[in-house]
């Protein structure tokens, strides 16, 4: 199926006219970086499983395209999944997936590198090799085809994907990445075997290869042990970490169509301390870094004069813990520009957060978010996250008083040990604060309640619990509706079906790959668009491999249970997941860890580089060499 | 507070972009180029910048023609050398000017259109020239374009080969009204001439206004 570039060109204008959007699958738009194909040795293809729309303005692959540009040697190129009018039109015109900066064949790259930052993009990944004609499974392809490597929040737990993909790369791909292509490119000089390749980049910290590793599973179906097939694969790979931040990339691409996101977004810090206990992001992305005031402001500065972008993002997990918030809202108000509005998510509920983004221009459009998650003192300490629900509503006073008319309350139903009562709790929270609005506001006061269901990650204190049943979930979603009535209230919630989805992918193993793979031929993809999600597409997958989906949601793990992805380490031990979820048992909550640390394991493991990067740089706090040394045992 | 005129190219990709994408396309662009762009009052301001006759999407342009304020006294030449570098690939700036503030609105001065088509697929010549002269010598054409019923005839005003037209490389020259409300679409000429307009590169060279009468 392999097609010339000006093949592929010639074929594609004949079907833009006939498709929705053409703009997705051209290219050209200012900052894209287009470099001569035959004259660079290393060609990198970087998908975003999912349209151009949600592609396009991802930071991390924003990221990786600007840092392997930079190189002489290295070229990097974007695709993105194609819609369902223009799959349809590739597959009847056998025209293979082709990047957008050259439109080169993906399967003529040396690397193909995918990301993926959650599990409902499993499919549109599989669609995505079928569509640029590479075989499936990692195993049917060898030297003739791209390497294939994936990254991202969701290879945290690789087993699901592991069929699939050549190597994963397990944590934060700044540094990794120009050794992976330094790896390729020696290995190409010698016209190496794909195994050998993969030998190879098995040695490189934070590098995953499934095909090194055999799980072997008990009659029950839980993992007995995983077997290592090589002794270059290490018995558990650690995630990377970059000590310092280095500097944000500035030259985005600026899209010549509507995407979901047009601005300049600055990751201002990385992780975050607050050790809430359902938080993904919250335990796989430690330690606390930030990035300085000037170096942030300075970023904006340049990327607003190489976008001409009229928005700003800030983002970060926690932007309230950020040590110098003051200084710098103060610097990026001052940020000269006409009409700029800048966001500043996360922010800790709190007054102060409302003086802070009254600070910011532009951000009264659109409503003031915050996120109790959980609204009984009871939930909340066993979550980690002990609002006061007088704090709530004193902050809610001051955002309808500074002339917001809309709060948007993000929660979650379905924590751990979580009863009707408790879920009751959340609709009358949020009546008190519509109500704290009708006051000051009248009848203008709009209180949006977004309620998502919890599903339990791997790496985390909940990573042994039951996600709820969807009767459980159907039960506290209709309570809410009845519950949640009135002038100014609205409520979103999560289909129970995605979320099963989301579950068993979550915390799936390596058999779960057919499943995947089943579902897709079923004509599963797109399972993150609600209009497009294919429950029974899934449903028949499991029935065709006879497994059984409630085993990977609603069954409660022993504590000495080998999960699937114990054979990834994002820094934190085991051991101290498992007490954190003893201590939410009894309702025991733990602060911020800048102030004390509690060992969850990240110094120890990056002890090394901890000593060449000391003091502020970490928000973690020193601790004693005493202390330091006996946490080296895992 | 200034008011220019600036005619351009639109070529590459850019094509695909359509028009209220374009807005945005030209904002970014007078935002590199550090030019301060009049805003509309409002809770929600939006740029000043005003297009002529829409160009359909998927359409080349050689003659492409924008408006735009800018809250300072720069000569055309000055904004010239501003916007250059700032550009993005598929905008080819042709020409500057000033122009009266208070000079009609673009929108409203369209005339005509001149578009030369290349068809990408081979076409015997003199059946080609056959099918525009039925079309000419029509009375009426009847289509229907998003439910609505019109007639494209009056709407085509110049319909032939064009005299480097080959049969494999069979072209056009199409002149349509580009008046507001009688607005001629090439793609649908190519329907009523029984060509696939998706085989075609379209592409508009001329764009005429009606005299401004001082």
């Amino acid at each position: 199926m392999s097609l010339s570039a000006t093949e592929i060109q010639a074929r594609l204008e004949r079907i833009l006219p006939r498709v929705a959007k053409p703009g997705r699958y051209v290219g050209g738009e200012q900052n894209q970086v287009t470099k001569d194909w035959e004259a660079i040795p290393t060609r990198v293809a970087l998908a975003f499983p999912d349209i151009y729309d949600i592609g396009l303005p991802n930071l991390g692959l924003a990221i990786l395209y600007q840092a392997l540009n930079a190189r002489p040697d290295v070229l990097a190129e974007r695709v993105y999944l194609p819609w369902i009018d223009m799959e349809a039109f590739l597959r009847q015109e056998r025209i293979p997936l082709f990047s957008l900066e050259t439109r080169h064949a993906i399967a003529d790259f040396d690397i193909l590198g995918i990301t993926l930052p959650y599990e409902t993009l499993y499919t549109n990944t599989l669609n995505l090799l079928d569509l640029a004609g590479l075989p499936l499974r990692s195993a049917e392809r060898d030297e003739r085809h791209p390497l294939v490597i994936a990254g991202g929040h969701a290879a945290y737990n690789p087993e699901p994907m592991a069929n699939f993909i050549d190597a994963f790369v397990i944590g934060e791909g700044e540094e990794v990445l120009h050794e992976i292509v330094d790896v390729y490119s020696e290995w190409k000089a010698q016209s190496g075997s794909r195994p050998a390749l993969l030998r190879s980049l098995a040695r490189l910290p934070g590098l995953y290869i499934p095909s090194f590793y055999t799980p072997h599973y008990t009659a029950d179906g839980r993992i007995e042990r995983i077997e290592r097939l090589h002794p270059d694969a290490p018995a558990q790979v650690t995630k990377r970490v970059v000590a310092q931040l280095p500097p944000p990339p500035t030259r985005f691409i600026v899209p010549s169509i509507e995407v979901v996101h047009n601005r300049v977004s600055v990751e201002i810090m990385r992780g975050c301390t607050r050790g809430c206990r359902f938080c993904h992001a919250g335990f796989v992305n430690r330690p606390v870094r930030e990035r300085p005031v000037s170096q942030i402001v300075s970023a904006i500065e340049t990327a607003l004069q190489q976008t001409g972008f009229e928005e700003i993002a800030l983002l970060s997990l926690s932007s309230s813990d950020y040590t110098n918030i003051l200084e710098l809202v103060d610097a990026v108000s001052a940020i000269e520009g006409q009409h700029l509005v800048i966001s500043l998510p996360s922010l800790r509920i709190e007054s102060f957060s409302v003086e802070l983004m009254e600070k910011l221009r532009g951000a009264r459009q659109g409503g003031f978010t915050l996120a109790p998650e959980a609204a009984t003192e009871r939930m909340r300490q066993i979550i980690n996250k002990p609002i006061q629900t007088e704090q709530l509503l004193e902050t809610a006073r001051a955002i309808y008083s500074r002339g917001w008319q809309t709060i948007k309350l993000y929660f979650m139903i379905g924590h751990p040990s979580e009863t009707l009562e408790d879920v009751r709790a959340i609709a009358n929270l949020c009546k008190q604060v519509i109500a704290e609005g009708r006051r000051i506001l009248g009848h203008r006061a709009a209180l949006h309640a977004g309620v998502s269901t919890f599903v339990p990650k791997p790496h985390t204190p909940f990573q042994w619990v039951p996600c709820d049943t969807t009767e459980q979930i159907q039960a506290k979603q209709q309570l809410l509706r009845n519950e949640l009535r009135g002038p100014g209230l609205k409520m979103t919630w999560t289909s129970p079906a995605e979320t099963m989805l989301e579950a068993w992918l979550s915390r799936g193993d390596r058999r779960l790959g057919q499943v995947i793979e089943l579902a897709w031929r079923n004509g599963a993809r797109f399972d993150a668009w609600q209009d497009q999600f294919n429950p029974h597409a899934w449903q028949t997958a499991f029935e065709q491999t006879g497994l059984d989906p409630d085993f990977y949601t609603h069954r409660m793990r022993g504590e000495d249970e080998i999960f699937p992805w114990d054979v990834i380490s994002p820094g934190v031990r085991k051991s101290y997941l498992l007490e954190e979820y003893h201590n939410s048992q009894c309702q025991q909550t733990r602060p911020d860890c800048r102030e004390q640390c509690f060992a969850c394991g990240i110094l120890p493991t990056f002890s090394s580089l901890r000593r060449a990067n000391p003091g502020p740089l970490w928000k973690c706090p020193e601790v004693g060499t005493p202390r330091a040394t006996t946490e080296v045992q895992p | 507070m200034n008011r220019f005129r600036i005619h351009y190219a639109k070529t590459e990709a850019l094509r695909y972009t359509g028009n209220l994408d374009m807005q945005k396309v030209w904002e970014r662009t007078l935002r590199r180029a550090r030019l301060p762009i009049a805003y509309s009052q409002g809770f929600h301001p939006q740029a000043r910048l005003q297009q002529a006759c829409p160009l359909p999407l998927g359409l080349l342009s050689r003659c492409e023609v924008l408006d735009f304020w800018l809250e300072c006294d720069a000569t055309p030449e000055e904004v010239r050398s501003a916007l250059e570098p700032a550009l993005p690939p598929g905008i080819t700036l042709l020409q500057i000017e000033t122009i009266p503030l208070n000079a009609p609105a673009l929108q409203t001065q369209g005339e005509s259109a001149l578009y030369h088509i290349l068809l990408l697929d081979p076409f015997p010549p003199e059946e080609l020239l056959r099918r525009c002269q039925d079309c000419l010598s029509a009375i009426s054409l009847p289509r229907q374009r998003r439910d609505k019923q019109y007639d494209l005839r009056p709407l085509i005003l110049e319909l032939f080969p064009l005299p480097q037209s080959t049969a494999q490389a069979p072209r056009l020259h199409l002149r349509l009204t580009a008046r507001e409300g009688a607005t001629g679409r090439p793609d649908e000429v190519l329907l009523a001439l029984g060509l696939d307009p998706s085989a075609a590169r379209i592409e508009r060279v001329e764009l005429h206004f009606r005299e401004e009468t001082p």
